[in-house]
This record gives structure tokens, C-alpha cells and sequence, in this order.
């Protein structure tokens, strides 16, 4: 059964990956807002950066504890450039590239956590001194 | 009651759902695609990023990160390739609106800010070679090389990619074949500024944090 009283246009397929959202506003998307959106990001990303920067620098903070502000704020950055540069969204028409997002993020999660920790616990294991452990690698 | 009555039954004002519809358009293929093939490479970028942070510490008593990198420089190459980023972003508005000639602007913004970062860090690995801290020398710094370099390769081929496309616009046009390409290339820079921010954040400042 086809239903032709529907033009094919308004078929909710999902959105392309990268492309902004032509449904939301019904219209409203002008070049204008596209480079609002763009520079929003931009300014976003700016921050973060400068806040990695001094993070990395700064004696303020506890050091053992730079490494996961610097994670935050990379995930964090991250995250501005998925919105505002890829577009994005948790839209209904989204929900194909979110997906697929999610799943690669599975296995990324899975890779480094993983390789982390069996390292760490094959090293814990071996109990040997960095100095040592440095003289072995180079044989 | 049989499906095809219930069928009947359901409101039709609504537009039907993309599997009552057939194939999607050519244009969400083909970058979903890309999106589908960009994630796999990112996964590819992620085993890389745990080599290092696997081998950051077995420096065989050569240089540690620290003592290496630059952070002036590491700044100047992520300012770059961010506004390279946003250019680009520009270029695919510029796409959208039909005009020629800022899209060669922003192209032309888009692959100089994208050589500049090349040429920075194509000067921190020759200054980095030149005084024996090459991929040979230590576990730490050839996963540094592999990692970073490859991350330059990518942008190597974005650049190419993007010569390509200007000269297909102008000797073919806006076709649509030319524009799914063109959205694809939009892809595949933003892909890679995500993967320099983890670069700068792990490799980089992680690195020279005690």
C-alpha cells in the first residue's frame, strides 16, 4: 500500500551525518545562523583549549589530579565539536549517526580502558623497578 | 482483524516512516557511510592512543615528553587547526547557498591554516629527529611518531582531498555528486580536529605534567 498523498519529501528519513537540521524550524535555516552556530563552537572550543593549557601549567591545582581535568576538559571539547561542527543532536532524525556514535565509542572505551589495565596489571605482576623494567626494553 | 486493516486504521496525515519509503536518498548513504567508515578509523586512533599511553614511561633512558615538546608550538598547531575546522564549517554554509566564490575562500583559509599546522609539525619532528630523539630510539618515541604521524598522514590526504575537490568545482560544478563529496571532505576535517584534541590533551599536556 503506498500512500500518495504524502510527497516524498516529508519522509522522516534520518539526517545525514554533518548536515543541520532543516525540520526543527520549519525553514528557519538561513546561512546566518548556520555561521551563529559555527562561531558559538568556535568560541566553545577556544575556552576549552585555554582551559586545558592552564590546567597543564598551573601549581593551583592538585597535581595527581591534572590528568583527569585534562581528560574532562578533552571530552568536554570533544563534545562542542560533535554539536556545533557535526551537528549532532539527540534528535529523532539523529538517531542512526548517535547510534553509531555510541557503538564506536563502545569499542574505543573497550580498547583503551583495556590495554590500560591488563599493562598495568601485567607490570604489577612482573614486580620489577622501572630501572629495571627500562634495561629489559632496550635488550 | 487483519494487518491490512489495522493499517487502514492508523492516521495517514503523518509522513510515513523511513522503512515504508524505500531507500533513503543517495546523499544519506553515502555520508552515513563516511560516518560509519570515520568511526572505525577513530577506533583505529583510539588502539594508537592506548600504544602510548601503554609506553609513555619507557623512555630508555632517552628524552621523556617533557623535556621534548613545545608547548608554544603544540598551542599555535591546535589554534590552527581549529580555525581550519571552523572555515571549513563556513565552506559547507557556503556550499549550501550556491556561492562559488566564498567557497573558494573558504577553502583556500581552510587548506592554508591546515599546511600551516602541517609545516609545525613537520618542524617539530625534523628538530626532534635532529637531536636522536627519532621513532628508533625509545618505546615512548615511537609511539609518539606512530601516533602523531599518523594523525599528520590524515591531514596530508585532507589537504589533497580538498585540492581535489576545488578543481572538480570548478570544472564540474555543484552537481550532486560534487556536493556528497564535498560533505564527506566537511566529515572527515572535524573528525580530525576531534582526534588532535585528544592528541594535545593525552600526547601533549598529559606529557609534560610531572
Amino acid at each position: 500500500m503506498t500512500d500518495t498523498s504524502v510527497p516524498p519529501m516529508t519522509t522522516r528519513y534520518d539526517r545525514a551525518p554533518g548536515e543541520k537540521s532543516s525540520f526543527t524550524e520549519a525553514g528557519a535555516e538561513t546561512p546566518r545562523s548556520g555561521i551563529i552556530v559555527y562561531t558559538i563552537g568556535l568560541l566553545l572550543a577556544l575556552i576549552l583549549t585555554a582551559i586545558s593549557f592552564w590546567v597543564a601549567n598551573t601549581s593551583l591545582i592538585w597535581p595527581p589530579g591534572i590528568w583527569l581535568g585534562l581528560a574532562v576538559l578533552a571530552i568536554a571539547q570533544m563534545g562542542v565539536h560533535l554539536v556545533f561542527f557535526l551537528h549532532i543532536t539527540t534528535g529523532p532524525d539523529n538517531t542512526n549517526n548517535v547510534l553509531a556514535l555510541a557503538f564506536g565509542m563502545l569499542i574505543i572505551t573497550l580498547i583503551v580502558a583495556g590495554s590500560l589495565w591488563i599493562m598495568a596489571d601485567l607490570n604489577a605482576n612482573m614486580m620489577m623497578s622501572p630501572e629495571l623494567m627500562n634495561l629489559q626494553m632496550q635488550h | 482483524m487483519s494487518i491490512a486493516a489495522i493499517y487502514d486504521d492508523l492516521p495517514h496525515d503523518i509522513a510515513p516512516d523511513a522503512s515504508e519509503a524505500g531507500p533513503a536518498p543517495k546523499r544519506i548513504v553515502v555520508t552515513y557511510g563516511f560516518w560509519i567508515f570515520l568511526l572505525s578509523d577513530i577506533v583505529m586512533f583510539s588502539a594508537f592512543f592506548a600504544a602510548y599511553a601503554v609506553l609513555r614511561h619507557e623512555t630508555a633512558d632517552g628524552p621523556t615528553g617533557a623535556e621534548l615538546f613545545n608547548q608554544a608550538s603544540v598551542a599555535l598547531e591546535t589554534i590552527c587547526l581549529l580555525f581550519s575546522s571552523y572555515t571549513c564549517g563556513l565552506m559547507s554554509l557556503a556550499i549550501g547557498s550556491r556561492r562559488r566564490t566564498l567557497t573558494y575562500l573558504a577553502a583556500a583559509i581552510t587548506f592554508a591554516l591546515g599546511a600551516a599546522f602541517l609545516a609545525l609539525e613537520i618542524r617539530e619532528f625534523a628538530n626532534m629527529i635532529a637531536i636522536g630523539a627519532g621513532p628508533q630510539h625509545s618505546a615512548f618515541l615511537s609511539a609518539f611518531f606512530a601516533l602523531v604521524g599518523c594523525h599528520g598522514v590524515h591531514v596530508t590526504m585532507g589537504l589533497i582531498w580538498l585540492a581535489i575537490m576545488m578543481v572538480q568545482i570548478a570544472t564540474k560544478g555543484f552537481r550532486a555528486v560534487v556536493e556528497r563529496r564535498l560533505a564527506c571532505f566537511t566529515l572527515f576535517w572535524h573528525a580530525l580536529d576531534i582526534i588532535w584534541v585528544g592528541i594535545f590533551s593525552v600526547v601533549y599536556l598529559m606529557g609534560v605534567v610531572p
